[in-house]
Parts: structure tokens; C-alpha cells; sequence
């Protein structure tokens, strides 16, 4: 048996090899361990967020981890999106919306959808913009009401393709072939060099064309020719769970990874800080510093892993938390400000009374039921 | 283009590190990092001219 055969046969999962065999070049496999997904959260596993929250009036991160709300113009229709288990065998969430307000007058200029953005320097691997571009597979499950919708992939240089995908009441599985593009490079940086679009509600402006389907500079009346609307009843609903971006012309099965896996790699965009209960003289956060003067303690936190870029901070409110300096009591924290914050860590000074200044201070709750600090390095 | 809401947005200091602002309805301290997605939304709508910076208290 020839060493290629022995290979392949390995590959293919009919053999076993034993001793120490050596090979050299190129070993192409896919499926299950290969970690070829350039997705991130496809299962929908993880919701730092909030498992579910109206969606339609503002573009941005709402519940599951990496997916965005899309919006163009202004609709008004609204939906529930949220993390649901009504999922395909081998699944355990989907992400689901549910239409709440209709919207059935629909201006020019609307649309909606949600997507997920990937940095280029995760995308290299498709030579995009060269002759050796390669041809990706987009695959993922999804059901709802009767309904075509249009899921789009679009670079950084304003160049996309569109495709059209037939919504039934059952689960199905959609591939779909996204060509090779010789055309625009991907930058190999942190930022956003390619983001896969679900719309699910379109006015004229993005619909009276003709649906570009191989690469082109973007033209808006040819993005989304043929969407259906989410939005025209309060009865529709949809759900899509194992979402796959991978390279080749074949969808592999679903790359299910571990729960833990998944959440390091969101938290590489968006950490939810929480304490661990309410009470304030034993849930602190994990974060100590000094009192700077008799109302400031100056407080350093760490973040979780390192982050994408320098983030956002936002806190549930500063009513929530409290300071301890010495052996004293909580002083409730009155005011919060950021002084720094990078991709590693920041300096928070949190404004209280009856501080020694001088004197080491940790971070905790004030006595309240859900303190969160949340840091968005979000593409 | 995506609609996000900035109703405010003031340097925290006189370092001009961090701008609070208020963004879709939250209010949130941004670095200033061009690689920060709330940061060049700022920039864009300041270049736009519909959103001014307010200098710290």
C-alpha cells in the first residue's frame, strides 16, 4: 500500500496506522476538528447580552453573541430576537425572531436584516483579490414562516454577491456557493474585511434591480431583489442556528465545538462582567485599586482576554456598585468615569463618599440584583 | 449605511482619552481607537456634521 494510500484511507477514517509513520506536503481534510468555520457563534450558544430583546429600532449587537442587527432607514416594524431551543437534531439553540409590529408600508430606503463581520486577519486563507482566490461555502439551518430571503456577502471595498434562500415551515439546510473573487483584497488587520448579511426586509431602493450574483461594486438596487418582508404580520417568525462560512466548494457538516471554546472567542469582541450575587460584602467584582481622595477610588480592571481593539465600557448603572476601602463598610458609588481603556485592561474611577484616601479599594455590588460591566470591542 | 443613534458626546477629562456619549439610548465611555466601532461612528457623524464633541466639565 502506497503511503498516499494509507493517507487517504487515514483521512477517510478506514484505518488505523500504527508505529511512527512520516509524511510530508500537504494533508486537505475538512469536517468535524478542522476548525474551518469562519463563523463565530454559529450554533447560537452564546448570549452575553441578553437571551432576548426587541429588535428593529437601532443597528446593533442585541442577544447573541457576534450576530448584528442591520439597518438601513427607518421601519417600523419590530421584532423579538432571542435565543430559542427549537433547533435541528444535533442542535440545542437557534436564534429566533418573532414579529411583534407589522410593517407594511415599506419607504424606499428601509432595510433589515441581522450579520456577522470577520476581520481580515482571519480571512486570509481565501486570497481574496488575487488569482488564487478561492471559493467559499456558506451553510446553515434554517425555518419560519413561508418566506425568500436574501443573504449577502460584502468586503471592505464596497464589492458584493447576493443569493436568494426559500424559508419553509421545516428545517432545512441551505449551501451556498459564494465564487472565488480576484478582485479586492482583505486587509490582514483587525478590522472588518468581510461581513455575511441576512436581510430579511427591503424597500425599493435595494430591490428594483437585478440580483447581483457573482462579484461586483456594490449597486444598491441589485443587492436584494426578491426579499420578502419579516415584517408585513405579526405572525411570521424565523429561526437559523448552524451557520458555516468555509472554504471549498462543498458545505461539510456543522464544526460543533464546546461551549467553552465558543464563549473565548466571543469574548474576544464583547465580555459581560458580573458579580456573582447581590449582597454587597461578599460578591465583589474582580477589580481593586486605591482611594485617590476622601470621594475617588481609582479602580484597575482586566479584562477576561485580550480584546480586539480598545472597548466601549458600559455599567447597568452606577447606583449598582459600591466601593470598600480599609476594613470599612460599601460606599455606594455615585458617579462612574473612564479614564483609559485599551485592548488589555482600563482604569475606571467610580465617585463615593466616606473614603480614606489612600487606602486600598475593591470593587463590589450595591446590594443590586444583576451589576453588570460590559466591555464592547465589537466589529 | 447602519443607523446608530448618538444624542451626546463629551470628553470625560482634559486628557481627551475617553468621550461618554449616549448611543442608541446607553450611555457609554469610548476610547478614542479608530479600530472602535462607537469611536468611528463618532468621527463620521462629527465629520457629517451632525454631532459635536463638548469639551470636559
Amino acid at each position: 500500500m502506497t503511503r498516499a494510500r494509507v493517507l487517504a484511507d487515514f483521512v477517510g477514517g478506514t484505518s488505523t496506522i500504527s508505529g511512527t509513520p512520516t509524511f510530508t506536503g500537504t494533508v486537505t481534510g475538512a469536517g468535524a476538528g478542522t476548525a474551518s468555520n469562519l463563523i463565530i457563534n454559529g450554533a447560537m450558544q452564546v448570549a452575553q447580552r441578553s437571551a432576548s430583546t426587541t429588535v428593529g429600532d437601532s443597528a446593533t449587537y442585541k442577544t447573541l453573541d457576534r450576530f448584528a442587527i442591520s439597518i438601513n432607514g427607518t421601519t417600523a416594524g419590530r421584532a423579538t430576537m432571542s435565543q430559542a431551543t427549537d433547533a435541528p437534531s444535533g442542535f440545542g439553540n437557534s436564534m429566533k425572531f418573532d414579529v411583534t409590529t407589522a410593517d407594511t408600508s415599506i419607504a424606499a430606503d428601509e432595510a433589515f436584516g441581522f450579520a456577522q463581520r470577520i476581520e481580515g486577519q482571519n480571512l486570509q486563507q481565501l486570497a481574496k483579490g488575487t488569482s488564487d482566490a478561492k471559493v467559499c461555502t456558506l451553510s446553515f439551518y434554517a425555518k419560519g414562516t413561508a418566506k425568500t430571503y436574501i443573504v449577502e456577502t460584502r468586503d471592505a471595498n464596497s464589492r458584493q454577491v447576493s443569493a436568494t434562500f426559500d424559508v419553509t415551515t421545516s428545517w432545512q439546510r441551505f449551501e451556498i456557493e459564494i465564487p472565488a473573487d480576484t478582485t479586492g483584497t482583505i486587509a490582514n488587520d483587525n478590522s472588518t474585511e468581510l461581513q455575511i448579511i441576512w436581510w430579511l426586509h427591503a424597500g425599493s431602493d435595494y430591490t428594483s434591480g437585478t440580483l447581483n450574483t457573482s462579484w461586483a461594486t456594490s449597486t444598491n438596487a441589485n443587492r436584494m431583489v426578491g426579499c420578502d418582508s419579516i415584517f408585513d404580520s405579526t405572525s411570521n417568525e424565523l429561526f437559523i442556528t448552524g451557520v458555516q462560512l468555509e472554504v471549498g466548494e462543498t458545505a461539510t457538516p456543522f464544526e460543533h465545538e464546546g461551549y467553552g471554546t465558543t464563549l473565548r472567542k466571543c469574548q474576544r469582541y464583547f465580555q459581560k462582567i458580573e458579580s456573582l450575587g447581590s449582597v454587597a460584602a461578599y460578591n465583589a467584582f474582580p477589580y481593586t485599586g486605591l482611594s485617590r481622595t476622601a470621594t475617588i477610588a481609582k479602580v484597575s480592571c482586566g479584562w477576561i482576554t485580550i480584546l480586539r481593539s480598545a472597548p466601549t465600557m458600559t455599567f447597568s448603572a452606577a447606583s449598582d456598585f459600591a466601593v470598600v476601602n480599609g476594613s470599612g463598610s460599601a460606599k455606594a458609588v455615585t458617579a462612574i468615569s473612564v479614564i483609559r481603556t485599551n485592548n488589555n485592561s482600563g482604569v475606571v474611577e467610580f465617585t463615593a463618599t466616606g473614603l480614606t484616601a489612600g487606602q486600598a479599594t475593591y470593587l463590589t455590588t450595591n446590594n443590586a440584583t444583576d451589576p453588570a460591566i460590559s466591555v464592547d470591542a465589537e466589529l | 449605511m447602519n443607523e446608530i443613534i448618538i444624542t451626546s458626546a463629551q470628553y470625560t477629562d482634559n486628557d481627551n482619552a475617553i468621550i461618554k456619549a449616549t448611543i442608541n439610548g446607553t450611555e457609554m465611555f469610548v476610547p478614542l481607537d479608530p479600530a472602535n466601532r462607537h469611536y468611528a461612528e463618532i468621527l463620521r457623524q462629527v465629520e457629517a456634521g451632525t454631532l459635536t464633541i463638548a469639551d470636559a466639565d
